[in-house]
């Protein structure tokens, strides 16, 4: 059967699951919309938040990512790994006990103040809104390929069946619906790269594989590939080519980011006990760390089979390279969607991938006739177009679309649900119309959901960087603003309204700034101040990576302000002191 | 609104347990208050997750990427140790890091009678 054929059956029949199960598990009250009635067990919980959290970003992008940078952007890799310790350790288990529904709930009660639990709010739109840009690239990726359109098109098809599939469920849907959604991906990642590590290395286990001998050369893999994109030019996959000082704030700007995503920290409302909260977070770990330990590997070894594709004999012989015209099928795929680019610049029909960048190497490939590099690979497509690069069947092509369109769709909806219950719940509900009907709410609730994705498609339209990139800007914005007074709030009892809303504002404003200065404003192209490159950043901190700096001021204005005013009264004081203790949440489980 | 349970029981599984670093006291016999024992929870809670912290900062900013150089000398399948840490090790240390956590933190609610 043909791989076309393949893909929309495949696709079809996993969209027909999820909305199968979210039919079946469609939401009633208010309660089960937002919290699933607190009924789901810590594995099953562990498996759908993993879900959730593993979108386009970790499952399209971070492979390609870490392909084309190698050992510095080990970053991804840990910053969203190393943040459920955070998790685990320092909130989920004080916000299980707390009992409510929404992050802005527990700072506004926390903290005293309707203007604290607004002020989060915003917070939590920005932040969610701009990790929805980034799923919607990765929507755009993956329709484009699948409808063999471009990406505009791709992205304007994504968010319509986006907005159908979270419109239609609620949370409840939503995490059973996101267990298929696991399965779906994790299988859809892993079986491609079984293949290929067998291949490269006769290790069928892909992180062992990645550690291996290269059969073809006999060399140890990583060291293989070292030596073969030297050879065009490219600096070492296994050492880091960027500051050591930016890789530590940016692994740590995403560890502090992942503790304070809203839709991240919500999952573990969904779980009967304080100490399933606890062991879900270990749950929720060990079902992401399998996809984990398989994207390195897949990085590694599609950049050694994408350039083991292209220059097919020695550097610089005249028939070293791929003739344009015996291009492979994927090659041919991929230029449809405008995601790979291929430009003769000199003339020979044959495409030349180098680092033209390098000035020495440039200038020695120019002796060879070479008159610039003439493949562009947007890295996006790596993960997608890995397993056609190392021509596995049809189904596993086929089954690798279905899984990018799973974790896409899976994270997209909790973020939109994050958004809605924020606007509908936190807002209307408790400030603008407090009479307003559970009906009223829930249509309150998908009308906001609609409006965040009209508004990440138009944006989405022109992201500012690729998938996971763009979620890194998320991470940054929820490092600086949520975290922060999530953890002083139930770590410290000193820190009161005036010190939280003075802390959050500072953190997410500044770091806004500081994005928004070289990104351009609201992302929007074109209008950034400052040329987003190393030489220009402060103090040499990248954007991304400035949520931590943001956090830092969150923490010390909060500190100094509460300290200058009066402490928090009694009674909250004993509220902390009470989410400390697991003993009396049941109280808090609604059903 | 606490919800005070039997203290005879809760004391009785207080008695001779190691408490987070503090060594193994027999409070038991000096019959604390709620409160107090709340507190000791409290802090005891607080030494395990600033010891698990530090375990996590030395392994993920350390081992991974700071102190890389000095442990090029080991080498792993083509490169050096650092970088098997930044892309494996440091996911599985994580790893037991939650999992260790929440064990000892639920068999502490257990043995300070805080648990739900």
């Amino acid at each position: 059967m043909e791989t076309q054929t393949l893909i929309y059956i495949v696709v079809g029949a996993t969209f027909a699951l999820y909305v199968g199960i979210a039919i079946w598990a469609r939401a009633g009250s208010t309660g089960e919309f937002y919290a699933a009635g607190r009924g789901v067990h810590p594995v099953t919980n562990g498996m759908a938040t993993a879900a959730d959290w593993m979108s386009a970003a970790s499952f399209i992008s971070m492979a390609g990512l870490i392909a084309f940078t190698g050992y510095g952007n080990s970053s991804f890799l840990m910053g969203w790994t190393g943040g459920y310790v955070l998790l685990a350790m320092l909130l989920a288990p004080y916000l299980r006990k707390f009992g409510k529904y929404t992050v802005p709930e527990f700072i506004g009660d926390r903290f005293y103040s309707q203007t604290a639990r607004l002020v989060a709010v915003v917070c939590l739109i920005i932040i969610s809104v701009t990790y929805v840009i980034g799923q919607m690239t990765g929507v755009g990726v993956t329709f484009a390929r699948f409808l063999q359109v471009d990406t505009s098109t791709g992205l304007f098809i994504g968010s319509a069946v986006v907005f159908v599939y979270a419109v239609l469920g609620g949370m409840k849907g939503i995490t059973y619906t996101q267990v298929a959604q696991y399965v779906v991906l994790i299988t859809a990642y892993t079986i491609p790269a079984i293949f290929i590590s067998l291949n490269l290395t006769g290790n069928p286990v892909p992180p062992l594989g990645l550690f291996s001998e290269h059969t073809a050369s006999g060399q140890p893999l990583l060291q293989r590939l070292d030596e073969v994109i030297v050879g065009l030019g490219f600096a070492q996959y296994t050492t880091l080519n960027t500051s050591m000082f930016n890789m530590v704030l940016f692994t740590l700007a995403l560890m502090i980011g992942t503790a304070g995503l809203p839709h991240v920290i919500i999952r573990f409302f969904t779980v009967p006990k304080v100490a399933d909260a606890r062991w879900s977070a270990g749950w929720a770990l060990v079902f992401i760390a399998i996809l984990y330990f398989t994207a390195p590997s897949v990085g590694a070894m599609a950049r050694l089979n994408i350039v083991d594709t292209i220059q097919i004999g020695e550097v610089g012989s005249p028939e070293g390279n791929l003739a344009y015209e015996n291009r492979p099928d994927w090659f041919q795929t991929w230029e449809t969607t405008g995601l790979l680019r291929f430009e003769d610049k000199n003339n020979d029909g044959r495409i030349q991938y180098y680092n033209d960048g390098n000035a020495a190497f440039a200038a020695q490939a120019q002796e060879w006739g070479w008159a610039g590099n003439e493949l562009t690979v947007n890295p996006d497509i790596l993960v997608l177009a890995n397993p056609e690069i190392a021509n596995l069947p049809g189904w596993v092509i086929a089954l690798v679309a279905a899984g990018g369109l799973a974790a896409a769709l899976s994270t997209a909806a909790g973020l939109l649900l994050a958004i809605s219950s924020a606007i509908s719940h936190d807002v209307l509900k408790s400030a603008v119309m407090p009479t307003i009907s559970e009906k009223g709410e829930l249509m309150a609730a998908r009308i906001s959901m609609a409006g965040a994705i009209v508004l990440a498609t138009w944006l989405g339209l022109n992201p500012p960087g690729f998938a996971a990139q763009t979620v890194a800007l998320a991470f940054g914005l929820a490092a600086s603003s949520i975290f922060p007074v999530l953890m002083m709030g139930i770590f410290s009892k000193r820190i009161n309204n005036l010190g939280a809303i003075a802390g959050m504002l500072t953190g997410i404003l500044s770091t806004c700034l500081y994005i928004f200065t070289y990104l351009g404003w609201f992302f929007i192209p074109g209008t950034n101040m400052i040329a987003n490159t190393p030489e220009n950043w402060l103090f040499g901190i990248a954007p991304a990576s400035f949520g931590v700096v943001g956090a830092i001021l969150n923490f010390a204005v909060a500190y100094g302000v509460s300290r200058a005013t009066a402490a928090p009264p009694k009674e909250i004081q004993d509220l902390v002191e009470s989410v400390r203790i697991p003993r009396g949440a049941g109280g808090a489980v609604a059903h | 609104m606490r919800d005070r349970r039997n203290n005879v029981g809760t004391e009785r599984r207080f008695l001779g347990v190691a408490v987070g670093e503090t060594p193994s006291h027999e409070v038991g016999a000096v019959m604390m208050s709620q409160n107090d024992r709340d507190q000791s929870y409290w802090k005891a809670n607080l030494s395990l997750v600033r010891n698990c912290l530090i375990v996590w900062a030395v392994i993920a900013f350390g081992f991974s990427i700071v102190f890389r150089p000095l442990l090029s000398g080991i080498s792993i399948g083509g490169t050096d140790l650092g970088f098997w840490f930044a892309q494996q090790g440091s996911i599985i240390v994580f790893l037991a890091l939650i999992f260790y956590y929440a064990w000892r933190m639920n068999k502490l609610d257990r043995d300070f009678g805080v648990e739900e």
